[in-house]
């Protein structure tokens, strides 16, 4: 049940630090953040794979919440990991510990659960929504994560000690293999000894990487979910902006002219079967 | 204790305070966050005779201080919304009051004639800042023929409180309600969303896919007030007046412009609690005032003389 709550942004609680290279690219500079808020009441706990609506000002400008997906709960505390990218998450970066902020959440489906081992796909921030569901399914993973470069790659040792086998890629090749991430997860699925039909991939990254696992999972008959992304005004189901096309699947509930459908990303998703996905 | 029930015609409001179409959904979406009984009413998003996808995305950019969106008027169309959303609201001691729009003239008063019917609805609420696709697209609300045509059409096919959302992007807001009131609206709202771009200065393209969109938020209050206001003194009939209003301050603005109820609406996406802080917040600057009855302030402004 979600909830519309004020949260006071305290010291940070989900620092890692058994992981310098990312303690360092989440220090006060860097376009990598941590936040940690402290409900300042009650609060319904979330699940790996929803989100949250976080008020990233004080005035009016950022007027809208921003959504993130919810890095953990630890100590009656909710982490977001998030990069700076535009105007709201710049804005949200420059508050103080100790500022308050209005919350709603959670928000969305979250990831359903897995049975046995399980591919997980995270391209650049995309990690962030995947880290507590491996959390929670610990050395389960089979991750592959992949970054334009080396210090995109935060949470790295993290994201390595939680997998079961961890493969990274890079764009420049400053870490782990020169590829992209689908590639290499191509490469793995092809050489593997395991039935990998069997194994369900978990997927959150940008669009043009979850279009290029599409065409990978739609070949083999491979189940993805993935997160997606889009553009909203409330992250509640009222505003309509952040709709996505998908596939109408049984033929009875299809009309002549039509075979896909808008639904709303921050309600019906964010979580969806990547192959029910109109590119 | 303070009195905030008002009228808008026929239409019996125990506060002021309303939700903006489009921005509160079927009201299904809210319940889980307030009480939907404490709201003056609510407008549910435009209904169209058949249902509409809306357009591709991006739908919504955030501008300064506001929101431009391109929702394209997606909406389940006024059967389904009779058979599945409306008997949720049915359970709330408040007034729903059901937006519509149409392509032609002929589809507003389908659409009418059918949300008329229905048990549960209290008020129409004409959206006509859509085109007439069968007389080479002139904006009805734009038009004093085209409005005068569409509301007499309405008014005829309805005995429903018959509210007019007037559009901005006119150039004499009074003329046009003038249009709407002789025409037999009952109440009209005040303004629907100003037409804006913006433009990804890297790409060379609009952001919205739709090019265009309506920009809303507290960026356009100013002009909502002002518009208000010149309709007020235009017209005999109540103004809903909304564009903007964020919390109670926002909201008095428009009551003492002239307008009788408030309608919140890009709030609602911001703070989904927003409406009833609204109400309260009324509620706590009448009595703060010493001023018993909501009626008392409505249309207070005192002008400076030149």
């Amino acid at each position: 049940m979600p909830r519309v709550f004020t949260a006071e942004i305290a010291g940070n609680a989900f620092l890692p630090e058994k992981d310098p290279v990312s303690a360092e690219m989440l220090s006060q500079n860097a376009q990598f953040k941590l936040l940690t808020l402290k409900p300042l009441s009650e609060i319904t706990a979330p699940e790996p794979g929803q989100f949250y609506m976080i008020q990233a000002g004080t005035a009016n400008d950022p007027l809208l919440k921003r959504p993130f997906s919810v890095y953990g709960l630890q100590h009656d505390c909710l982490g977001f990991l998030y990069r700076i990218r535009g105007k709201g998450t710049l804005s949200l970066s420059q508050l103080r510990e100790g500022d308050t902020l209005q919350v709603v959440g959670p928000l969305g489906n979250s990831y359903p659960v897995p049975s046995g081992d399980f591919i997980a796909v995270a391209g650049g921030i995309g990690i962030a929504s995947l880290l507590p569901f491996m959390n929670k399914y610990k050395k389960r993973a089979y991750l592959f994560y992949g970054a334009m470069k080396r210090d995109e790659l935060v949470m790295l040792e993290e994201a390595r000690e939680l997998s079961k086998e961890a493969f990274f890629t890079t764009d420049d090749g400053s870490y782990g293999q020169k590829d992209l991430i689908t590639d290499a997860l191509r490469s793995f699925l092809s050489a593997s000894q395991i039935a990998h039909q069997a194994l369900r991939i978990y997927a959150c990254g940008p669009a043009p990487m979850l279009k290029a696992l599409s065409v990978i999972t739609n070949a083999g008959g491979i189940v993805c979910y993935a997160s997606l992304e889009e553009h909203m005004a409330c992250g509640i189901g009222a505003c309509l902006g952040c709709m996505v096309k998908v596939k109408i699947q049984k033929p009875e509930d299809r009309d002549k002219n039509k075979e896909w459908e808008y639904k709303r990303v921050c309600k019906e998703g964010p979580i969806f079967s990547l192959e029910d996905i109109k590119w | 204790m303070v009195n905030l029930s008002v009228t808008i015609g026929p239409l019996k409001l125990k506060n002021p305070v309303m939700t903006a179409s489009g921005t509160f959904g079927y009201g299904e979406e809210y319940a889980e966050y307030i009480d939907l009984n404490r709201l003056g009413a609510i407008v549910v998003k435009g209904l169209s005779i058949t249902p509409r996808d809306g357009n591709p995305t991006p739908r919504v950019v955030e501008t300064p201080a506001g929101m431009l969106n391109a929702i394209g008027l997606q909406n389940i169309g006024v059967r389904s919304f009779i058979r599945e959303k409306l008997p949720f609201l049915r359970q709330f001691d408040t007034p729903v009051i059901a937006n519509f729009f149409g392509d032609t003239v002929d589809e507003y008063v389908r659409a009418a004639v059918e949300l008329s019917s229905a048990e549960g609805v209290h008020a129409l609420e004409m959206n006509i800042s859509c085109p007439n696709k069968q007389e080479g697209w002139i904006v009805f609300g734009t038009n004093p023929t085209a409005m005068a045509e569409v509301v007499g059409e309405v008014r005829k096919a309805t005995n429903l409180p018959l509210i007019v959302k007037l559009t901005p992007n006119v150039a004499d807001i009074g003329c046009m309600a003038k249009v709407a009131q002789d025409a037999g609206a009952d109440a009209l709202s005040v303004i629907n969303t100003i037409t804006g771009m913006v433009i990804d200065i890297r790409k060379r393209k609009p952001v919205l896919a739709n090019n265009t969109g309506g920009l809303s938020g507290p960026a356009i209050r100013p002009i909502a007030v002002r518009m208000v206001w010149e309709t007020c003194k235009a017209v005999g009939i109540p103004v809903i007046g909304m564009g903007g209003i964020m919390n109670a301050r926002d909201a008095m603005e428009f009551l003492i412009a002239g307008a009788r109820s408030v309608a919140v609406g890009t709030a609602n996406f911001v703070d989904p609690v927003a409406a009833i802080a609204v109400i309260d917040g009324i509620e706590a600057f009448l009595a703060e005032e010493g001023i018993p009855d909501i009626n008392n302030i409505i249309g207070s402004l005192k002008l400076n003389g030149l």
